[in-house]
Order: C-alpha cells, then sequence, then structure tokens
C-alpha cells in the first residue's frame, strides 16, 4: 500500500526539465514491479532498453498515453481550438518575454512549454499591420501641416499592404527555418528542434515590440525584437557548426532588419511629387510652387 | 427487487386500514430500471406558421421585419444586458447598415485609384470578413455563442458609428479647419465608446471569464478600424 505521502502530487523538477527538452517522450508513473517509491521514468518513443516482459507492458502504456494526447483530425473544430487553448495571463505574460529577452532565458521553454498558441501570432500581426497604416497616414498629416503642397489622402491602399507583407513574413520565414533546421536534423542527428507552430510563435510574438515604439522604427524595435529571436534559436543551432550557425543567425538578422527598414521607408514618408495628378486637382495652388519642390525632399 | 412491507395479518382479523396507507413504506432498490423521456418541448414566441403568413400583403410582412430591426436598433442605442438579440438574430440590419456606411465612405469616382479612400467593396470585405474573423476567434477561444448571433450582434452595434459618418459628413459641409477636425473626432470617439459598449454588453457573457479580454480585444480592434476609416474620409 502506497504512502500518503506518495499519493500526493509532486512536481518533479527534472522530469518537468526533460520532458521540456524532448516533448515526444512520454512519461510513466512506478508501477509496484519497479521500485515502490514512485520512481518517475522517461521512456523516449523510440524505444528503451527494458526487459523483455515489461517491454509489452511499456509499449501498451506509451501506445495508450500516445492515443489519448492524439489531436483530432484537422478536418475538426477542435483541432484548430488546440491552438487558441489560452489565458489572458497567458498571452500577457508571453508578450512580457518577448519584451525583454534574456542571453539564458529560452522564450520557447519558458513561455510556451509545448504549448504554442495562434491567438497571439494572428491578432499581433493585424495589430501591427492597423498600426503601421494608421501612423504612416499620421505621418502624412503632419508632413502636409508642414507643407501644404503635399496632397493628403487616407491612403487605404496600404492597410492591405501591410496586412499582406506581414502575414506573409509570420508564416514563410518560421516556415523556411524550420525545413531548414529539420533538414539540419537530419543532417546533424540532433534530437528536438521546434515544431512549426513553436517557431510561428517566436515570430509573431517577437513582432509585438514593434507596435509600442513604431514611432522610433528604428534601431531600438529592431535589436530588442531581433534580440529575442536569436536568443530562442540559440540552443538549437549551437550544436551545429559554427559556420551554419553564424549564417543561419545573421540570416534572419536581416530578415527582420529588411522588414523593419521596409516598413520604415514606405509607411513613413510623404508622398513624392511625381504621384501627385495635378490636371486632376482642383486646387488653386499655381503650378509653380510645385517645382521647387525635388523628389528627394523627404521628412526624417 | 421491490421490497413491500408486509400488512400484517389477513385482511379479515385486522381493522380495515385506509386506502394505499402501505405505499409510504415501500422502498425500490437500484435495480429498477427507470426508463422513458422527460422533454418539454421549446417554445419560442409564437409565430403562426400556417398559411395566414403567405395571404397577408407584403406591407405587413415589410412592417414586420422592419419592426424588429427597429427595436433592435433601439437595444443597441440603449444597452442593457437583455436577451433580445441574440434570441431573435437577423442579418437584415446589419446589411442595411453596411451598405449605408460603405455608400458614404466609398471615394469618388474622379480620385485616382491608388491613394484615396476605400472604394464600396474594401469596406463591405472588412466589415463581414472582420466581424466572421471574431466570431470565429471567440468560437475558437471557448464561446458558447452561435456563429450568426456573433454576427448580429456585431453588425447591429455598428448603428452608433454609422451614425457618426452622418454626421462627420454634415460637418464636413462646413469650411475645414482644426475646429472642424476636432468636432468630427469628438463625435467619432463617443460613438465608437457606445459600441464598444454595446457589443461588450451583449457578448461577454458568452466567454469563459478568464478569457474574455482575449475574446473583447479583436472587436475593439474592429470597431477601432472602422472608426478609423470614418475619421479619415474627406470629400473629395
Amino acid at each position: 500500500m502506497a504512502a500518503a505521502d506518495e499519493l500526493a502530487f509532486h512536481e518533479f523538477e527534472e522530469a518537468s526539465n526533460l520532458l521540456a527538452e524532448t516533448p515526444d517522450a512520454a512519461t510513466t508513473s512506478g508501477s509496484d514491479q519497479l521500485t515502490p517509491q514512485g520512481h518517475v521514468a522517461v521512456a523516449v518513443d523510440s524505444g528503451g532498453s527494458y526487459g523483455a516482459e515489461e517491454e509489452a507492458e511499456e509499449s501498451d502504456r506509451t501506445a495508450l498515453l500516445q492515443e489519448e494526447k492524439q489531436q483530432p483530425g484537422f478536418w475538426t473544430f477542435g483541432y484548430y481550438q488546440s491552438f487558441f487553448d489560452v489565458d489572458t495571463s497567458q498571452v500577457l505574460d508571453r508578450i512580457r518575454g518577448s519584451l525583454l529577452p534574456r542571453p539564458g532565458h529560452n522564450f520557447v521553454r519558458h513561455h510556451l512549454r509545448n504549448q504554442p498558441d495562434l491567438y497571439g501570432p494572428f491578432w499581433i500581426c493585424a495589430t501591427l499591420a492597423f498600426v503601421l497604416a494608421v501612423t504612416g497616414n499620421l505621418t502624412l498629416v503632419l508632413a502636409q501641416r508642414r507643407d501644404p503642397s503635399i496632397h493628403y489622402s487616407p491612403q487605404f491602399h496600404k492597410v492591405t499592404v501591410a496586412g499582406i507583407t506581414i502575414y506573409c513574413y509570420v508564416w514563410l520565414v518560421p516556415l523556411a527555418l524550420w525545413g531548414f533546421l529539420r533538414w539540419r536534423k537530419g543532417v546533424r542527428e540532433r534530437v528536438g528542434p521546434y515544431t512549426f507552430l513553436e517557431t510561428v510563435c517566436v515570430y509573431g510574438y517577437s513582432l509585438f515590440v514593434f507596435i509600442p515604439t513604431v514611432w522610433l522604427l528604428g534601431v531600438l524595435a529592431l535589436s530588442l525584437s531581433g534580440a529575442s529571436l536569436v536568443f530562442t534559436l540559440w540552443p538549437v543551432v549551437r550544436e551545429d557548426t559554427s559556420l551554419v550557425a553564424a549564417v543561419l543567425l545573421s540570416t534572419v538578422v536581416l530578415l527582420h532588419a529588411l522588414l523593419a527598414v521596409g516598413c520604415k521607408f514606405y509607411f513613413f514618408q510623404p508622398l513624392p511629387l511625381e504621384h501627385l495628378a495635378p490636371p486632376l486637382q482642383a486646387t488653386s495652388l499655381p503650378p509653380d510652387v510645385l517645382l521647387p519642390l525635388t523628389p528627394g525632399a523627404k521628412t526624417t | 427487487m421491490a421490497k413491500a412491507a408486509e400488512s400484517s395479518g389477513d385482511p379479515g382479523t385486522t381493522s380495515p386500514r385506509p386506502l394505499f396507507a402501505g405505499l409510504s413504506d415501500i422502498s425500490i432498490s437500484q435495480d429498477i430500471p427507470v426508463e422513458g423521456e422527460i422533454t418539454i418541448p421549446m417554445r419560442s414566441h409564437i409565430r403562426e406558421f400556417d398559411s395566414s403568413t403567405l395571404n397577408e400583403s407584403v406591407q405587413n410582412t415589410i412592417m414586420r421585419d422592419l419592426k424588429a430591426v427597429g427595436k433592435k436598433f433601439m437595444h443597441v442605442l440603449y444597452p442593457r444586458k437583455s436577451n433580445t438579440l441574440l434570441r431573435d438574430w437577423d442579418l437584415w440590419g446589419p446589411l442595411i447598415l453596411c451598405v449605408t456606411l460603405a455608400l458614404m465612405l466609398q471615394r469618388s469616382s474622379v480620385d485616382s485609384e491608388k491613394d484615396g479612400g476605400p472604394q464600396f467593396a474594401e469596406v463591405f470585405v472588412i466589415v463581414w470578413f472582420g466581424a466572421v474573423t471574431i466570431t470565429l476567434n471567440s468560437k475558437l477561444l471557448g464561446g458558447n455563442i452561435s456563429f450568426f448571433q456573433s454576427l448580429c450582434v456585431l453588425g447591429y452595434c455598428i448603428l452608433p458609428l454609422t451614425v457618426a459618418m452622418l454626421v462627420c459628413r454634415l460637418v464636413l459641409l462646413a469650411e475645414p479647419g482644426p475646429i472642424n477636425f476636432m468636432v468630427r473626432l469628438f463625435v467619432v470617439i463617443v460613438m465608437f465608446a457606445w459600441s464598444i459598449v454595446a457589443s461588450t454588453a451583449f457578448l461577454a457573457d458568452s466567454q469563459p471569464p478568464n478569457r474574455k479580454a482575449l475574446a473583447i480585444y479583436p472587436v475593439f480592434l474592429f470597431y477601432f478600424v472602422i472608426s478609423w476609416m470614418i475619421l479619415t474620409f474627406t470629400p473629395q
């Protein structure tokens, strides 16, 4: 008969760390055939070296556990519901984690804990796309105040451009990165790169820092965001050759910088002169006022 | 097996007992299966589904639907925690509001293609796809509201912003200037807050309590986008 102490739920630190590193492992609690102290054994599902008569039992148990953890098929609603299984406090915690990247503090292990969600990336991208368009419009308004010849217009098409760009970035770049890491895993026999959803999650949450700092869409936002990406990817890449690691990390940072710089130039410049349509304007400005303004006269 | 308490003796010797006196002593053990169905048929509000609505005049039909839409408008303008919008949902009101808003917001045809306000189709798509996305989001988070009920609520709560659009168009007939902009900004902010309050009053109860903020934030973003489109509208 087990002691009352063993029946209480224990948080096993080593087990949870091991689980975090090998997300496919199945834990089995100690039965009375194993040690009587409730010893937790972590069995990697690729098979362990157990005795013959225990192996059938272990495989039965792991099969059962895997069946319980099996997600519903992708045609059911419940499959997608599993990606939105987060609370408000969890989302806020993940956002805070992405805002303050620290070298030893891995975003995926400590904040995601094998539960990536799609709520954060989706709505952060939507908010960012819209905030970019709004701020670009505000820049145009302020530029028009200074220089009344610049024609103000709502520029609604920028919203669609912003949305498409950001969503493509958050989906296609993690896809490429995940594919590359899986290929390297095949080459180097390294266990446990991030799943695709975790990569998307990391990218989505790392874009959050652009939202409040969009006015200074510059070095600060880029460095914070890029730092959180690099720190998250570092443990996965460090096992590889240093050349591949350096190339991969610099590619990631470069793509991120391209996004930031592209956004700055596209959304935060007032219209150059050749986009005006003077014959269609009913303005009363005489044409010679427009001439001294060169196309290169951009503010900030 | 029912164990009935045995009445003592034969009926002949004892005094006559009242009818069903021994019933209170009967105990039924768990072995007897009790089967059957107890259902109460749900009766929604009374509507005659017989041929009388086919024979009525078209005016009656239209007036009945218009009255239903008008009643829901009142519920949006004076939001209380009531179930009317959810129980008798319809999509006529959202359609009328969306078409009105899109007609007023579309840019005139002389404007250049690239810069300018949204086209009619863009506004329409934003409103309907935005509402669908928010509904999907709230269902994925575990809310127990049906798809069309949520669309109905989100569509009806655009009413304050449509009123703001009308007011803005009237204000824009006056001369442009900072006062003009301030008035429009104030009106749009007030109506935006009204929309948020109205939709939260109807939608918040359907979410689990630890996810309410996650479900309400997209609604905030949706009405913010529409408010921005209204505020940046410039007539050509």
